[in-house]
């Protein structure tokens, strides 16, 4: 029988198969998956370990999982005590659960410490072939190694520490093909194309999907490169993202800390070179195809990411956007009133507050090599605020070591610790009403980077040019 | 978590697509550390201006829809972040089920962990009960039991597996039913199928 590369992960990882009736058209319920990595952060863990406590439960293989403080750290000052009050008790509490339950955890202070999607790969924790999980959404990054990654809620986080197994519906297969070469692939980016790929299927396009991305504008994109595709296909609705390992995939893992050693890692990659692949005459339940050939510069006008025009655009008409579906208007009408954009303007002519760059979409070390090429001597803005957040404490050290943190610096931009920072706004760092920010992170829901902030998904050489001009601006003019 | 018991009650029509978990439950208040108390923060942002003040347009700061246990939406309800506690505030609220076109995949899967229903019908069927409440403002009965949404008028069979059926009727502890397969669970451990890429790490 014919595979996908998703069935051969699922398949391998069936603890207990629920699965085949399903197909006669007979739901008899859940299969129970093996789970091999577990990542934990502060804010979706607390209550799964003190439901553990409650029950007088263990955690079932405290070696598969590790920890992180990501989303209510400060990016300020690391050796000043957390001031607010309640993001410090979840800071201990998960330093004390850590301990308590034998779980190895990077905290604040470690120089590991870092965004949990930007460290799982960092440390060689994430692998091919492997399922992995956390409490939280964009777990779906960790698919760019050909893992079956996905997120999961706090009481499923808790099943996972006692019982190191989920109950799961195996989900559709999804096969996005990504045609043709990207023209100009510095100012054109991955973050580009996986805009463009949910413009074209929607929010909820890829919902009860995993998708696999394949395709010419896939296979020579780096492993950070496709950790940006992967981690935007919960946008696109989509349980998981997928691409097959290949030599790239391998020569990433090389030395990592967790990632097995020489002669070990050279048998798996054998293996998983001739077993990780979707056979090739498997039927996906469901196929597209999206040419990049001539792909522009995406840019987010509305409030959930499938609202993107190219940045020669100008701002959809609701109707525009709706295309007759009076559920998308009215949405499209709110959006604008809370974007505070007329339909007509030129996206060019949008001026901006705030740029953040940052993520675990795009904070890694090629991203931020990346932002500093476009900015060849030139000042930030008098009138934005721009700050860099590097996603670990590893790519802010490399970074400085290349003298990044200095272009940046002499720039405008403020240079600050790891951490999910103002793609969520948890901590400190949150747009105050009204303020108009374009920002490298994946979502730009009503609030998202603070109450009444307004978000525009970009690209980090997208965000650079912004910072400078003040405004939106086509890069592809400047590289 | 708790079991399902049948619900008679009229619905709160939150008649919009998409709505993400951040709307659910802003970020500003995940960082408690409890699983309950969540109730007053629902829709935090859109209830109340930055002021604090109530938002008098909101469906839920509407004095008619106090009370009421049946939330009615539209497409991909709870896309976006994974946050359990997006449910929490819905349960906490006094939410016990929500009527949708559709649902995100790990929001409708979190609901189920607290004793929330979510009930997925066809669009045409939403936009009947969409127009009850409107005209009659008309009050359902859910039995998921019988798995019907039930008015005076008609009633409307919905979808759910077994499993999940049984699961919230009598509100099982999942982590206690899942080690009943504890040797299962060894078995695999044991004889890894693809590589032994987690043996050092156990």
């Amino acid at each position: 029988m014919q595979k996908t590369l998703f069935d051969k992960i699922w398949d391998s990882h069936v603890v207990i198969d629920n699965s085949q009736d399903e197909q006669a058209g007979d739901t008899t319920g859940p299969s129970l998956l093996y789970i091999d990595r577990h990542l934990i952060h502060e804010v979706t863990s607390p209550q799964a370990f003190a439901g553990l406590k409650q029950r007088g439960r263990k955690v079932r293989r405290p070696g598969l999982t590790i920890a992180t403080t990501d989303h209510n750290v400060s990016t300020g000052n690391r050796s000043l005590p957390v001031v607010d009050e309640v993001s410090k008790m979840q800071l201990e509490t998960l330093g004390r659960n850590c301990k308590e339950f034998g779980i190895t955890i990077y905290d604040m202070n470690s120089p590991d410490q870092g965004i949990v999607h930007v460290i799982g790969p960092e440390l060689g924790f994430t692998l091919p072939g492997t399922t992995i999980v956390c409490g939280d959404s964009h777990t779906s990054t960790h698919g760019a190694f050909g893992a079956l990654a996905f997120g999961i809620g706090t009481s499923e986080v808790e099943h996972v520490l006692a019982t190191q197994c989920i109950w799961m519906y195996k989900p559709k297969s999804f096969l996005i093909n990504v045609k043709g070469n990207l023209r100009k692939s510095r100012t054109i980016t991955p973050k580009d194309i996986i805009l463009k790929i949910i413009h074209e299927i929607g929010t909820d396009g890829g919902s009860g999907t995993v998708i696999e991305y394949r395709g010419q504008a896939i296979s020579g994109l780096s492993m950070e490169q496709r950790m940006t595709i992967c981690n935007m296909s919960i946008e696109g609705g989509a349980r998981a993202g997928l691409i097959a390992p290949d030599e790239i995939t391998f020569n990433y893992l090389r030395g990592r800390r967790y990632a097995p050693k020489e002669s070990e890692l050279d048998k798996m990659i054998e293996f998983w070179k001739y077993n990780l692949r979707s056979d090739s005459n498997v039927k996906f339940d469901r196929v597209e195809t999206i040419n990049v050939d001539d792909l522009a510069p995406q840019v987010t006008w509305g409030t959930n990411p499938s609202m993107v025009v190219d940045i020669t655009d100008s701002i959809p008409s609701p109707e525009e956007f709706a295309q007759g579906d009076e559920n998308k208007r009215k949405l499209a009408i709110r959006a604008l009133e809370y974007m505070n954009l007329e339909p007509g303007t030129q996206l060019t002519d949008v001026q901006v507050d705030r740029v953040f760059i940052g993520s675990c979409t795009n904070s890694r070390l090629e991203d931020l090599i990346e932002a500093s090429v476009v900015i060849r001597g030139r000042k930030v803005s008098p009138k934005v605020r721009a700050m860099i957040v590097p996603g670990s404490q590893k790519v802010k050290l490399e970074a400085e070591r290349l003298g990044l943190d200095r272009i940046f610096k002499d720039s405008g931009f403020e240079w600050r610790e790891s951490g999910c920072s103002m793609c969520l706004g948890m901590n400190s760092d949150i747009l105050s009403p009204g303020e108009r920010c374009a920002s490298t992170s994946n979502r730009n829901f009503e609030g998202r980077q603070g109450a009444g902030g307004r978000t525009h998904l970009v690209s980090p050489v997208m965000a650079v040019a912004c910072a400078i001009e003040g405004h939106f601006v086509d890069v592809r003019d400047w590289l | 978590m708790d079991s399902f018991k049948e619900i008679k009650s009229k619905l709160i029509p939150l008649d919009m697509i998409n709505v993400d978990t951040d709307q659910i439950i802003p970020k500003q208040f995940l960082k408690l550390i409890q699983k309950s108390g969540y109730g007053d923060f629902l829709f935090y942002d859109w209830r109340f201006d930055h002021s604090g003040n109530a938002k008098k347009q909101f469906v839920l700061n509407n004095p008619k829809y106090k009370e009421r246990q049946v939330l009615l939406t539209r497409d991909n309800f709870g896309c976006g972040s994974s946050r359990e506690h997006a449910v929490w505030a819905l349960f906490d609220y006094g939410i016990r089920v929500i009527i949708a076109s559709s649902f995100a995949d790990i929001f409708y899967n979190n609901c189920f962990k607290k004793g929330l229903l979510p009930i997925f019908l066809r669009k045409n069927e939403i936009e009947y009960l969409f127009n009850l409440v409107d005209e009659k403002d008309a009050t359902v009965e859910v039995s998921l039991q019988k798995q019907t949404v039930s008015l005076s008028e008609k009633t409307i069979n919905f979808d759910i597996d077994s499993t999940r059926k049984k699961m919230l009727l009598e509100g099982m502890d999942e982590i206690t039913y899942t080690l009943s397969f504890n040797d299962q669970i060894l078995n695999y451990e044991n004889g890894y199928k693809i590589t032994d890429y987690n043996k050092h790490l156990i």
